[in-house]
């Protein structure tokens, strides 16, 4: 995507602030533009602006209540960063998660996912020019927030995932109502490919810009869609099950040009895909199999202190591969809690696939990464 | 003018009609209160559920509130979500770029007192440290409904503003306490 500026009309150089306010900036990240003329020739990603020294705060708070903490990481997919949270102390801890409760957690997993991307449909629209499509998704998402809400009474952050299991079994009328939302949101999909995907302005926005091969996404580190969307399949659900994936029929999409609108549309397919997840987790949920009301292991103490170890765990959130590594010295607190989020290793491409992209591409690019924040800047 | 006549407390309607009096406060706060605008600016999680309020479900902009993404055009700023210390700065000066009179809602327990990072090395433990806050609202995050509940408060605020005394500023600013060090 390089493109020469002819040489007769060379201009001068300048600097443009994109960012930390800039409604495309999802939040406040700060890129550092040189542009010449439309053409950016170099752009710094500048992070920081969010940065709440989270992991210093894990430190400083027992294991339990450093759960509450996770929820801010990536506050659109707070079930992801409590079940990546409580899978590592449940490591450390050595404790077993009763077979409802994995079912509960790959349940609101893939609910949460559906609700993140639709957060991404909605913005990545707005940065195209069509606001349409994000009341769509809004919609949709608020129902998402409705269930979550039965569940545990919060809207967007939850801590609903305890250490050991879930805080309470579904509600009643919970399942049914889930269906419901399932059975109305997977017809919705064909919706908003005839909103946006098949948009021709929307596909000239994103079609062949924000190029990523396969090898320049491995070797920047990139997980999640951002690297599915360049054909690399690698999705920790299947690379390295937890929970109960490994029991679960699903596929991951994978894109094959690496551009934005592959990026794009792999969420839109894995939409589709969560939606049969969760199906597949209310079938086994109806049963008597995994027994209802045990949802939480027992035993476990209100403060405990792990023996001194290390454990890491990492799940597929809805930005790629997010890892927790926790270390204990044996006492109340964890001594060290490392995250490592995918925003803030997908961040850092930036500064490559700029060069050379026009200065309205960059807003493509940086909302087909669609990065969160909370989670870069931790 | 139906809605201009049903919602202004201090206006006569002269006999014959085409002719209405009112005080300039009523008119000038009438509009102000009914086109508030607030600056697209999102700081962390609370800023989703912002844009939630303006979503489907909530239509922030029944009720005048519409987004504008300079501040510039700004009415009131929403300070949603977590300010960081290295974002301190670009906050003051977003705020001295709106135009007066200007508002800030701290939207959230973090723009309150810190929130969850009340021991945290790298935030600023509520906005009003850095400048005026007028509608302080609790939680965490705040549901949209609360949102719309503290634009009501700002509202009522609004319409006790009187232009006596020079610039239509609220009367804390009129007394000089807004002024930023
Ligand atoms: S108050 Fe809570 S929801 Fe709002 S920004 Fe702070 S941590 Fe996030």
């Amino acid at each position: 995507m390089t493109q020469e500026t002819p040489a007769a009309l060379k201009t001068d150089q300048m600097f443009i602030n994109f960012g930390p306010q800039h409604p495309s900036t999802h939040g406040v990240l700060r890129i550092a533009l040189t542009v010449e003329g439309e053409v950016v020739i170099k752009g710094d990603p500048d992070v920081g602006f969010l940065h709440r020294g989270m992991e210093k705060l894990f430190e400083a708070r027992t294991y339990p209540q450093a759960l509450v903490l996770t929820d801010r990481l990536d506050y659109t997919s707070a079930m992801h960063n409590n079940l990546a949270y409580c899978l590592a102390v449940e490591r450390l801890a050595g404790i077993q998660v009763p077979p409802r409760a994995q079912y509960i957690r790959v349940l609101v997993a893939e609910l949460n996912r559906i609700a993140s991307h639709l957060v991404f449909f909605g913005t990545f629209g707005v940065d195209m020019g069509a606001f349409t499509p994000f009341l769509y998704a809004f919609r949709e998402r608020e129902m998402i927030l409705d269930l979550f809400e039965m569940l545990c009474g919060g809207r967007l952050l939850y801590s609903y995932l305890r250490i050991g299991g879930v805080s309470a079994d579904l509600p009643a009328g919970w399942t049914e109502k889930c269906r419901e939302f399932v059975n109305f949101f997977k017809p919705m999909l064909g919706d908003y490919d005839t909103l946006l995907s098949g948009n021709p302005i929307f596909q000239s926005r994103t079609k062949g810009v924000g190029f990523i091969s396969a090898e320049k996404a491995v070797a920047w580190g990139l997980s999640g869609p951002a690297l599915r969307g360049s054909g690399v399949n690698y999705d920790v659900r299947k690379a390295d099950p937890y929970c109960v994936y490994d029991k679960l029929n699903f596929t991951v999409p994978l894109g094959t040009n690496g551009d934005c609108f592959d990026r794009y549309y792999c969420r839109m397919r894995e939409m589709g895909q969560s939606a049969e997840i969760v199906l597949q987790c209310l079938d086994a949920l109806s049963g008597a199999e995994p027994t209802p009301g045990e949802v939480i292991a027992k035993g476990v103490p209100k403060m405990f202190k792990p023996a001194a170890a290390q454990a890491y765990s990492h799940v597929e959130a809805s930005r790629g591969d997010l890892g927790f590594f926790a270390v204990s010295d044996g006492g109340l607190n964890p001594y060290r809690m490392h995250v490592r989020g995918p925003s803030f290793i997908n961040v850092a491409i930036l500064q490559e696939i700029l060069v050379g992209c026009k200065i309205a591409d960059v807003v493509a690019i940086l909302g087909s990464l669609d990065i969160v924040l909370g989670e870069v800047d931790r | 003018m139906g809605i201009v006549l049903d919602n202004l407390s201090k206006i006569e309607n002269l006999p014959g009609g085409g002719i209405a009096l009112a005080t300039s406060d009523s008119l000038i706060n009438w509009a102000r209160t009914s086109s508030v605008w607030p600056l697209t600016f999102g700081l962390a999680c609370c800023a989703i559920e912002m844009m939630a309020a303006y979503a489907s479900r909530f239509d922030f902009e029944r009720m005048g509130v519409f987004p504008r993404p300079t501040p510039r055009q700004a009415d009131v700023m929403f300070v949603a979500g977590t300010v960081a210390k290295k974002m301190a700065d670009p906050i003051i000066r977003i705020y001295k770029q709106m135009p007066e009179p200007k508002f800030v809602i701290a939207m959230g327990g973090c723009a309150n007192c810190g929130g969850p990072f009340y021991d945290s090395y790298s935030v600023v433990k509520g906005v009003d440290k850095i400048i005026p806050v007028d509608v302080y609202l609790p939680g965490c995050p705040p549901r949209p409904e609360a949102l719309m509940y503290a634009v009501i408060k700002l509202q009522e605020k609004m319409k006790k503003m009187t232009v006596k005394g020079g610039h239509g500023a609220t009367p804390l600013q009129a007394a000089g306490s807004r002024k930023l060090v």
